[in-house]
This record gives C-alpha cells, sequence and structure tokens, in this order.
C-alpha cells in the first residue's frame, strides 16, 4: 500500500515538476495522470496493491471536493451579482452537451459485439 | 459549564486543525446517509449537503473560511493523487478504448469544446464578468482539474468549484430525462454522454443506472479531463489572451 500510494504521489510530483519546468497551462495532476497512464500501457499488468490503492481513494472521491465547495462562502458576493448567468449556463450548457454528445455517439460507436449485458438492458 | 466558557472553548477549538477536518468528515458522513436513505436519490447529494452543514456552521460562529481551511487542507490535499489515480479505471477500459480509439476521441473533443464554448457564450450574453467566465468555462471536468485551469486563465477557483459541483448534480438529475426526451436508448452513448457533461457525479450515476453506461462514463470523463486541461488553457489564452 505505501509503495502504490507512493508511486501515485512521484507521479504526480513529476507531473508538477514538469507543468512548472515548462509552464504549461494543464494542471501537474493531470500529467501525473498521463504518465501513470503511460506506465500501465508499458506494464501491461498493473500490481494489484496499485489497483487497490487507486480504488480506496477513488472510493469517496466526492468527499475530497468538500472542503473547496465549502469556498462558496467566500464567493456570496459575486454568486449575487452573477447568478443569472451562473445559473442559467451551467443549466442548458450541461444538458445540451449531455443530449448532443449521446445523439452524436449514438450514430458513431460501431455496434457493439453484442454483450448480454447491453442487449438485456438496451431493451428495456 | 457557563456560556462565556464555551464561547472561550470554541474559540480554542475552533483554531485547532483537526476541528476543520472532523468537520468535513462528520458532514460529509452525514451527507452520505441521507443519500443512501433517500434510496440515493442524486438531488441529495452527499457533497452539497456536506457543503451546507459547514457552510452554516461557519456562518453561525463567524469562523472564517481559512481557519476552516487549515483543517480541511488535508482532505483537499488528496484530490492531486486521486487525480493521478484516475489512470487506473482508464487503463481498465483499454479493450474499449482500443476498439473505437478515433470515434471516441472525436466524441470527447466535441463534447468537451460543446461545454466550454456554450456555457461562456450563455454567459457572456446575459452580461457575467471576464472573471466569471474564466471561472465558469472548466465547469465539466472533475473539481481538482477544473480549480487548476480555472487558476491558469484567470477565474477564481473556489467560484469554479461551486460550479463544477452544480454542473454535475444537473446533469445527474436531468440528463437522463433530456436523453429519454430524445429518444436515445444506446446505454454505451448514454453513458458516454453523462461522463464528458456532468464528470464524477454522473459517472456515478451512471453506474446506478447500468453498468455498460457506467463504464463508458468513467472512459469519457477520464479523457475528457485530458482533453479539457490541454484545450481550454490554450483556446482562452489565444481568444482573449
Amino acid at each position: 500500500m505505501i509503495a502504490a500510494f507512493a508511486l501515485i504521489l512521484v507521479c504526480q510530483l513529476f507531473g508538477e515538476v514538469i507543468s512548472e519546468l515548462f509552464s504549461l497551462p494543464v494542471p501537474g495532476p493531470v500529467i501525473g495522470l498521463g504518465l501513470l497512464f503511460i506506465g500501465l500501457l508499458i506494464k501491461r499488468k498493473p500490481p494489484r496493491e496499485l489497483t487497490d490503492a487507486a480504488d480506496n481513494l477513488l472510493m469517496h472521491f466526492s468527499l475530497l471536493f468538500v472542503p473547496a465547495g465549502v469556498g462558496v462562502i467566500t464567493q456570496i458576493d459575486r454568486l449575487k451579482s452573477d447568478w443569472l448567468p451562473i445559473v442559467a449556463s451551467l443549466v442548458i450548457s450541461t444538458l445540451l452537451t449531455i443530449a448532443a454528445t449521446a445523439f452524436l455517439m449514438s450514430k458513431l460507436l460501431p455496434r457493439a459485439p453484442a454483450s448480454p449485458d447491453t442487449q438485456n438492458e438496451g431493451a428495456k | 459549564m457557563e456560556p462565556a466558557d464555551l464561547t472561550q472553548l470554541w474559540v480554542y477549538l475552533s483554531t485547532k486543525p483537526l476541528t476543520g477536518l472532523t468537520i468535513t468528515l462528520v458532514a460529509y458522513a452525514i451527507g452520505f446517509w441521507l443519500y443512501q436513505k433517500s434510496d440515493r436519490n442524486p438531488v441529495c447529494n452527499p457533497v452539497v449537503i456536506a457543503i451546507a452543514i459547514i457552510a452554516a456552521i461557519l456562518h453561525f460562529t463567524g469562523t472564517p473560511y481559512s481557519v476552516y481551511f487549515d483543517g480541511a487542507q488535508f482532505v483537499h490535499f488528496l484530490l492531486g493523487p486521486a487525480t493521478v489515480a484516475l489512470a487506473v479505471p482508464l487503463f481498465r477500459q483499454m479493450e474499449t478504448l482500443k476498439r473505437a480509439l478515433p470515434v471516441i476521441i472525436f466524441g470527447v473533443l466535441f463534447g468537451s469544446l460543446m461545454a466550454t464554448a456554450s456555457t461562456v457564450a450563455i454567459a457572456h450574453m446575459l452580461g457575467a464578468s471576464m472573471e466569471t467566465l474564466a471561472s465558469l468555462a472548466p465547469k465539466s471536468v472533475t473539481t481538482p482539474v477544473a480549480m487548476g485551469i480555472a487558476k491558469e486563465i484567470g477565474g477564481v477557483p473556489a467560484l469554479t468549484a461551486v460550479c463544477v459541483i452544480v454542473t454535475g448534480i444537473v446533469g445527474a438529475t436531468l440528463g437522463p430525462a433530456v436523453m429519454n426526451l430524445v429518444g436515445l436508448t444506446d446505454w454505451r452513448a448514454r453513458g458516454f454522454a453523462m461522463g464528458v457533461g456532468a464528470h464524477g457525479i454522473g459517472t456515478a450515476r451512471a453506474f446506478q443506472v447500468n453498468q455498460t453506461a457506467g463504464a463508458f462514463s468513467g472512459l469519457s470523463m477520464g479523457l475528457n479531463t485530458i482533453a479539457t486541461a490541454l484545450t481550454v488553457p490554450f483556446l482562452w489564452h489565444w481568444l482573449f489572451g
């Protein structure tokens, strides 16, 4: 567990260093994600310890959003002045994106080699 | 104990990181309990409930956010490693990825640009400030990445965090209804759209409805994180820089 967690942190650290060094506008953790993904591609079979550590970190992924979300209390003034554009753009854009992307992908994705799961559920 | 003592006790406790950390975990535990009690109704989102509880506590005790964050930062810190860890579920979708790579990449880029462009355009038409626009732009990717992007392009990360969470909840609650309305029944396409449009909250919802949808949602969420982090900052600097 320690080794796996250390590996994840090393990927993040390298990500931060690369982002900083080349002044890339991409956040360090995303570069770290890419590094770990490349590592997995090379290794082909990820060690159990690593997948367990990752699953544990991601199990309560949404908890990690709470401290940042509480930051809303520092933004009350801005929310008061800009609430209409914020709410309207978020709602319309999100539903538009979901509908359009689902439509596009239903046309483009190749017919699945029928897995029983897809067939049964799709028929409902 | 006299009330004065209690106040002093709070003044002492509120400056300890332990308090902010404990409040965060307890509030989330309450939120998660309510979420399960409600049969996992996406309206009872544990994140929203936790934020509401903590915001109320801070408001009524007059505790500044920075004091709370001294403790909560230990939870916040884990967002970075958790983002890196997304590589593992992404890798599990390798087979799907290999089978339809060009289509998937095209779909992710389409969704990513659609989400960013439509949000910024609508908010701009309705008169949002530049800072607000920059905070809204990365709203369809997972919070840590969205906050990182917002910081890069001159937005307010705290506002972005709120926008991301609102986006996830709107997508998870109303997204499936909209897709039903349009008559889309392909679970792969439906899941894919949820991952692009409503990140982790949408993916959690997709998994509850259908395993295939969940897998596609996880895949598109991971790729969208990368696509948005790569495209939005460059486009922003090019358009407004």
